[in-house]
C-alpha cells in the first residue's frame, strides 16, 4: 500500500510546488505588512505639526535672537553684527570642533559661520548634552564666563560653552557643536526652517 | 483507551468529579497533559535554592499580568491625562495604590528572580546540550521582558519615563543611515508625544505580553522534553529503574516539587508584601524621584539614570567613547551584550556541566564575571564623576573619569568571560563528575 503511495508522489515537483506557494504566501504577508509599518509613522496631524516653519526677518534687529519651534523643539535665528562676524575665526584653538567635522549640520553650513549668509545663524536651540536649552551670551568677556569668552551660548544646566556659531569648546560635556536643521531664504526678507529642496 | 485513565484516575476521584475527568478525557487529553507536564515529570531529587526561581518568575508573571489589567481600568494613555490618572489611581480608586505599587515592585522583583534564575543555568550550565533551544527560549524570554519594562516606564508620563524614552529611542537614531527614520518611525512623531504613548501603551498591555505568554509556554515544552538539569549537572535519565521505567535519581514533580516551591512563594510573598508596603520607592530604585513630576519636555532632568535592571547595560553604553562623532559603537557594545547569550551553548567547551566539577580557571572567570556585572550595575546608577577624575599628568588617560576607566575594564571583563570561553574551559583541569545526584 505505501509503496504504491509513494510511486504516484513525484516529489520534485511537490516540493516546487511547496516553494511556489510559500514565496507567494510570504509575498502576501509582506505585502499585507506594509500598511500595519507605515501606520506607525508620523501622522498627518504629526507630520502637519513637523512643517517647515517661516520666520520673518523683519522682525529681527541686529545683534537680537528669535526662538521659534520647530518639531517640538527650539530653533534660534540669530541676526549677527559686523562685529560678531569678525569674532568667529579669532577663537579656534578653544573649540573642540572648530571645522563641525563631526557634527551635524547640512552641507551649505558647513564652514566657521555654520550658516548660509555669515550674519544669519540658524541653529536647534538643544544642548547636545542631555537637551537643555542653552541661553544667548553676547556680551564678550562676560565676567562670570572669563576674559576670553567670545560671545556665545552657555548652557546652564551642565555648563556647556558654545561660540556664536554653535559650536562647542574643548572639554565641555556637549561632544558636538549644536545642530543646523536644513533652511532656505525663500526671499531677502523670509526665511523656511525645516526645509531646504528647492521650490518648497 | 477510554477505560485506562478511568483506572488511573478514580482513587482519588471517585463519583462524580471522576466521572468528569472520564467525561472530559474522551474528548481532549486532560489526564495526558497533566501526566505529561506535572505528575510524571520526574525531576531530579537534588534541587537546591537556586530552583526557586523559575516557578517564583512564573508567579510574578501572572501577578503582573492580574494587576496590570485592573490598572489598565483606569489609566488613560493619553499625554494630557496620563499623569493625572496615575495619579488618580494612587489617590482615589480604592485600593488603587495597592495595584499599582504590587505592579511596579512587581517588575523590580521580576527582574531580581529572572536574573537569579539566569545565574542558576549559567552556574550548572544548564544552558549545554540538550537544553540549548531552552536556553535560547529563556533568552527571548529576557529581551522580551526588557522591552516590556521599557514600554511600561513611559506610561506613567513623569520626567524619567519621558526623559529615559528619549535617552533609548535616541539609542536607535544613533544606527547609521537608518538611525533618524527609524528613531522618528518608533516615536511616531518627531519628538516623544502623545503617539508614542499611545503605542507603547499597546506593545505594553497587549504585544508583548502574548509574545512573553507564547514564549514562556516554549520555554516549558522545551524543559519538560528534556528533563530538568541539576546542580551536578548530570544527565538522569542515563540512570532508569527498570521497575518503574523512571530515573533512579528522579521525584514525580507533584507532589515534590509543588510543595517546595510553595515554601518559596511564601518567603518570596513575604519579602514581596515588606517593599510593596513600606518600600514601594525602594529609596528611588524602584520607582525614581523624577518621576513624580509630569514629563517636560523642553526641561531635562539634572541627572538620568535608567531603572537598576537595565543599568549594567547602560553603564557598557556610557563608558564606550563616541567614535567618529556618533554614539553608535556604545549601543553596539551593548547591543552585543545581550546577544551574546544566545551563543553561550556553543562556546563552552568544557566535559562537565556543574561548576561544582569545574576547575579554577573556569571559576576565576565567572566570579570576575559576576563582579563586573555586579559593579557595572552600580556605576550605572550614579554619575561618572562618583569616583573623581585621574590626574591630568597620565599618558592616555589623563583627567578621564575613574569611573568611566573602571567601566570600560569590566565591559573588556564582561566580553572576556564569553569571547574567551572556548579556550578556557577546554584548557580547565576539571574535577570527575560523579556517577549519581549528590546532595
Amino acid at each position: 500500500m505505501t509503496a504504491i503511495v509513494l510511486n504516484q508522489v513525484d516529489p520534485k515537483k511537490r516540493r516546487f510546488l511547496i516553494v511556489a506557494s510559500s514565496v507567494v504566501g510570504a509575498g502576501a504577508a509582506a505585502a499585507v505588512a506594509v500598511p500595519f509599518v507605515a501606520s506607525m509613522l508620523p501622522s498627518a496631524r504629526a507630520a502637519a505639526a513637523g512643517a517647515p516653519v517661516l520666520v520673518d526677518m523683519n522682525k529681527i534687529e541686529p545683534g537680537q535672537l528669535l526662538t521659534v519651534e520647530f518639531r517640538g523643539a527650539p530653533h534660534w535665528v540669530v541676526k549677527r553684527t559686523p562685529e560678531m562676524v569678525a569674532q568667529l575665526d579669532k577663537h579656534d584653538a578653544l573649540l573642540a570642533d572648530s571645522k563641525s567635522d563631526s557634527s551635524k549640520q547640512p552641507e551649505y553650513a558647513k564652514n566657521p559661520a555654520r550658516s548660509l549668509k555669515p550674519e544669519i545663524f540658524v541653529a536647534r536651540g538643544v544642548c547636545t548634552h542631555l537637551g537643555c536649552t542653552p541661553t544667548f551670551r553676547k556680551e564678550i568677556g562676560a565676567a562670570d564666563l572669563g576674559a576670553d569668552w567670545p560671545g556665545g551660548y552657555f548652557c546652564p544646566c551642565h555648563q556647556s560653552k558654545f561660540d556664536m556659531s554653535g559650536r562647542v569648546f574643548a572639554g565641555m560635556p556637549a561632544p558636538s557643536n549644536l545642530v543646523i536643521p536644513p533652511y532656505q531664504f525663500l526671499s531677502d526678507t523670509s526665511l523656511l526652517i525645516g526645509d531646504d529642496s528647492k521650490g518648497a | 483507551m477510554s477505560n485506562a485513565p478511568k483506572a488511573a484516575i478514580a482513587p482519588p476521584f471517585p463519583g462524580i468529579v471522576g466521572d468528569a475527568i472520564v467525561w472530559i478525557d474522551a474528548r481532549f487529553p486532560l489526564v495526558k497533559l497533566y501526566k505529561e507536564q506535572v505528575g510524571d515529570y520526574h525531576a531530579p531529587k537534588n534541587f537546591n535554592f537556586w530552583y526557586y526561581f523559575g516557578s517564583l518568575a512564573m508567579l510574578i508573571l501572572v501577578m503582573q499580568i492580574v494587576t496590570g489589567i485592573f490598572l489598565t481600568m483606569n489609566y488613560k494613555p493619553d499625554a494630557k491625562f496620563a499623569f493625572a490618572s496615575v495619579e488618580y489611581i494612587m489617590r482615589d480608586v480604592s485600593w488603587g495604590w495597592l495595584i499599582r505599587y504590587m505592579h511596579s515592585t512587581g517588575a523590580s522583583m521580576f527582574f531580581l528572580v529572572v536574573y537569579l534564575h539566569m545565574m542558576r543555568g549559567l552556574m550548572y550550565g544548564s544552558y549545554r546540550k540538550p537544553r540549548e533551544l531552552l536556553w535560547i527560549f529563556g533568552c527571548m524570554i529576557y529581551l522580551a521582558l526588557m522591552a516590556e519594562a521599557f514600554f511600561g516606564y513611559l506610561l506613567p508620563w513623569g520626567q524619567m519615563s519621558y526623559w529615559g524614552a528619549q535617552v533609548i529611542i535616541n539609542l536607535f537614531g544613533a544606527i547609521p543611515i537608518i538611525g533618524d527614520d527609524l528613531a522618528v518611525w518608533i516615536r511616531g512623531d518627531f519628538s516623544i508625544s502623545d503617539a508614542t504613548l499611545n503605542r507603547f501603551f499597546a506593545f505594553h498591555v497587549i504585544a508583548l505580553p502574548l509574545v512573553l505568554l507564547g514564549l514562556v509556554s516554549a520555554h516549558l515544552v522545551a524543559l519538560h522534553e528534556v528533563g530538568s538539569n541539576n546542580p551536578d549537572g548530570i544527565e538522569i535519565n542515563k540512570d532508569i529503574d527498570p521497575l518503574t521505567g523512571t530515573p533512579k535519581d528522579g521525584i514525580p514533580f507533584h507532589p515534590y516539587y509543588t510543595l517546595k516551591d510553595v515554601v518559596g512563594v511564601v518567603v518570596f510573598l513575604a519579602v514581596f508584601s515588606a517593599i510593596v508596603f513600606f518600600a514601594p520607592e525602594m529609596g528611588g530604585y524602584f520607582l525614581e524621584a523624577p518621576n513624580f513630576i509630569q514629563a517636560d519636555p523642553l526641561k531635562t532632568p539634572e541627572h538620568i539614570a535608567p531603572v537598576w535592571y537595565f543599568t549594567p547595560f547602560y553603564a557598557m553604553l556610557r563608558a564606550v567613547p563616541s567614535m567618529l562623532g556618533s554614539q553608535f559603537p556604545g549601543v553596539a557594545v551593548m547591543g552585543a551584550a545581550t546577544m551574546i547569550l544566545f551563543i553561550l551553548p556553543w562556546l563552552d567547551r568544557g566535559k562537565v556541566k556543574s561548576v561544582r566539577y569545574r576547575g579554577p580557571i573556569y571559576k576565576r572567570f565567572l566570579t570576575a564575571f559576576v563582579i563586573s556585572f555586579l559593579v557595572l550595575g552600580y556605576l550605572g546608577v550614579v554619575p561618572t564623576t562618583v569616583w573623581g577624575q585621574l590626574s591630568k599628568g597620565l599618558p592616555l588617560i589623563g583627567g578621564a573619569d575613574v569611573a568611566t576607566i573602571v567601566a570600560r575594564v569590566l565591559t573588556v571583563v564582561y566580553f572576556a568571560f564569553f569571547i574567551l570561553m572556548p579556550w578556557y574551559t577546554k584548557a580547565d583541569k576539571e574535577k570527575p563528575e560523579p556517577e549519581r545526584v549528590t546532595f
